[in-house]
């Protein structure tokens, strides 16, 4: 691997950059691998990377069906936080933000996680309650989230209206200063010349189409737009796709895929400092380093995989942000786009074994599931390679849906993302 | 948005209708009799096809009634609609 510092960086300089080689291979598919990775998206390709650098398993290949990086990983809005209520929730989504805060030197690639801090603004007594309650269970888990009055947001973040006489008055707001943001397709980019660098094949435009499974009904290989390639371990971690996937073993789980939408505006200087998000209002904001406001808000109404989704969603979530940030009002929007995100009845990831011996799945991760990669990756890795979970990965399997141990984060009524 | 042929009203957009989910899911009728994996599929499994879905919809800012629908979650096209207490209809490829 070409190691990056600042010492390249100048002699590349001298160089007039034509030093630069490819990041990462284009190897075409082996025959057989002693693990296989479905999904090249920062979970999956984290998963690959962990699963040779921690499990030391390096034959092991990552099938991407379009091109790594083009699902969920490139089309999210990039926000990290972990202050989610139950106990689970928060161990799993703090080991992801613990693993942001050295993940830039642990690749040796900068993905610009920036803890800007993440603030969720309270516009009602419902609101001012929920939140207090959330920051209590987290102080007890050693999550950090602190109660600002509106005086205070409005310190950590000038553009905020906290005029009493508004429709939808600022009455305080949550804020975790350890959450922020990170450049997305720096996550993809990052984990696959590391996983590369330790032996990992990364194949792209390469669909899974089928599952093998030998006499004792074990997994033995996945069929692909490539050919067959035989593995006794194969860990799914397709996002929106995950039904699609663990049907051709006839897996049945509890999601359904809905779009997702984003939008940026035309990029203008520095003005937005942190990311805000509005449960009420319904719709949340940050800015890329790039100065492009960063948009979003909840799901479409009705499952689908189009990618696409209704532009009256889209409307609204702009008409929110105008209600919440009238100075912005004439800012021209550059682009919107959807992802297919795969949402679980209680809002919780699924990072499990399947009933089929071999296979395992990284799931459900839903609108929110980009702050956790280097945890899930990290957990999912652990998960293929022991042949069972890692404690804090323990509580989220399919089972619990049927056993009645749900994590309920969606009647926790935390925010989405 | 989606233009939805409401099998009572015709077509309206979609901003008039609620979503319902996977259709043809029906209630046991004694849930004490269910085994929990019987009851974990009726709550909480979906078909969640990528293609032909049957769906429940429910023309809330019109007449107000539920209905059925056939659509391809490839395309959103909706291929059919239909009341409820019929039968999916086939439709040719
Ligand atoms: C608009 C939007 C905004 C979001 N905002 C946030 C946010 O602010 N914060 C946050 O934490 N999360 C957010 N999310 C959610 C987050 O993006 C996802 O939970 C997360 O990226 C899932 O990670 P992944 O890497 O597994 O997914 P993906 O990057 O989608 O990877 C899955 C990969 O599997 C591939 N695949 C599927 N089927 C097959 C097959 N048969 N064969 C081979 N490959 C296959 C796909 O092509 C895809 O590349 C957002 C999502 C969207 C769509
Ligand atoms: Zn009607």
């Amino acid at each position: 691997m070409q190691r990056f510092s600042a010492f390249s960086l100048f002699r590349q300089g001298l160089d007039r950059q034509k030093g630069w080689k490819n990041q990462w291979r284009k190897p075409d598919p082996k025959p057989a691998y002693d693990a296989i990775v479905v999904g090249g998206g920062g979970h999956g390709l984290g998963a690959a990377y962990y699963l040779a650098k921690v499990h030391g398993i390096r034959n092991v290949a990552v099938l991407e069906k379009g091109w790594i990086g083009g699902g969920n990983t490139g089309r999210n809005t990039t926000i990290i936080r972990s202050n989610y209520l139950f106990d689970e929730s928060a161990a799993l989504y703090d080991h992801a933000l613990k693993m942001w805060e050295g993940l830039s030197q642990e690749l040796n690639y900068n993905v610009m996680f920036s803890q800007r801090g993440v603030m969720m603004l309270a516009h009602n007594i419902h609101d001012i309650q929920v939140f207090k309650r959330h920051i209590h269970a987290n102080r007890v888990n050693g999550v950090d989230n602190e109660w600002l009055t509106a005086e205070e947001a409005k310190d950590f973040c000038p553009p905020l209206n906290i005029d009493p006489n508004v429709r939808y008055p600022v009455l305080g707001a949550a804020l975790q200063r350890r959450g922020g943001t990170a450049r997305h397709d720096a996550v993809a980019w990052g984990y696959a010349r590391a996983a590369d660098a330790l032996g990992v094949d990364i194949i792209e435009n390469c669909e899974v189409t089928g599952i093998r499974r030998d006499a004792a009904g074990a997994v033995s290989g996945v069929e692909t737009t490539r050919g067959f390639i035989a593995s006794q371990r194969v860990g799914v971690s397709a996002a929106g796709h995950s039904s699609v996937v663990l049907d051709m073993a006839h897996v049945r789980l509890p999601l359904e895929s809905y779009p997702l939408q984003a939008l940026v505006s035309e990029p203008v200087k520095p003005i937005f400092p942190c990311v805000v998000m509005s449960n009420t209002i319904h719709a949340y904001m940050s800015q890329s380093d790039k100065g492009e406001l960063v948009i979003g808000a909840g799901t479409d109404a009705y499952t689908s995989y189009t990618q696409r989704g209704g532009l009256h969603i889209a409307t609204e979530t702009l008409a929110a942000i105008c209600e919440l940030f009238p100075q912005f009002r004439r800012m021209r929007m550059l682009r919107n786009w959807g992802g297919i995100v795969d949402v679980t009845p209680d809002r919780s990831p699924i990072i499990a074994k399947t009933p089929v011996k071999g296979l395992y799945v990284n799931c459900g991760w839903g609108t929110g599931g980009f702050k956790a990669t280097p945890g899930a990756a990290h957990l999912f890795a652990h998960t293929m390679a022991r042949d069972e979970p890692h404690p804090i990965n323990a509580p989220f399997t399919i089972e619990r849906f049927r056993d009645g141990y749900l994590i309920d984060e969606a009647a926790a009524a935390a925010v989405a993302h | 948005m989606l233009i939805i042929p409401c099998p009572y009203c015709g077509e309206r957009p979609e901003l008039e209708f609620s979503y319902g989910g996977q259709a043809h899911i029906d209630r046991p009728l004694a849930p004490s009799d269910l085994s929990d994996e019987e009851w974990n599929s009726y709550l909480y499994v979906r078909a969640n096809p990528k293609g032909r879905h049957a769906e429940r919809w429910r023309h809330i800012h019109g007449c107000a009634r539920f209905f059925n629908a056939v659509r391809d979650t490839r395309t959103d096209h909706i291929l059919a609609t239909y009341k409820v207490g019929e039968p999916e209809p086939e439709i040719p490829a």
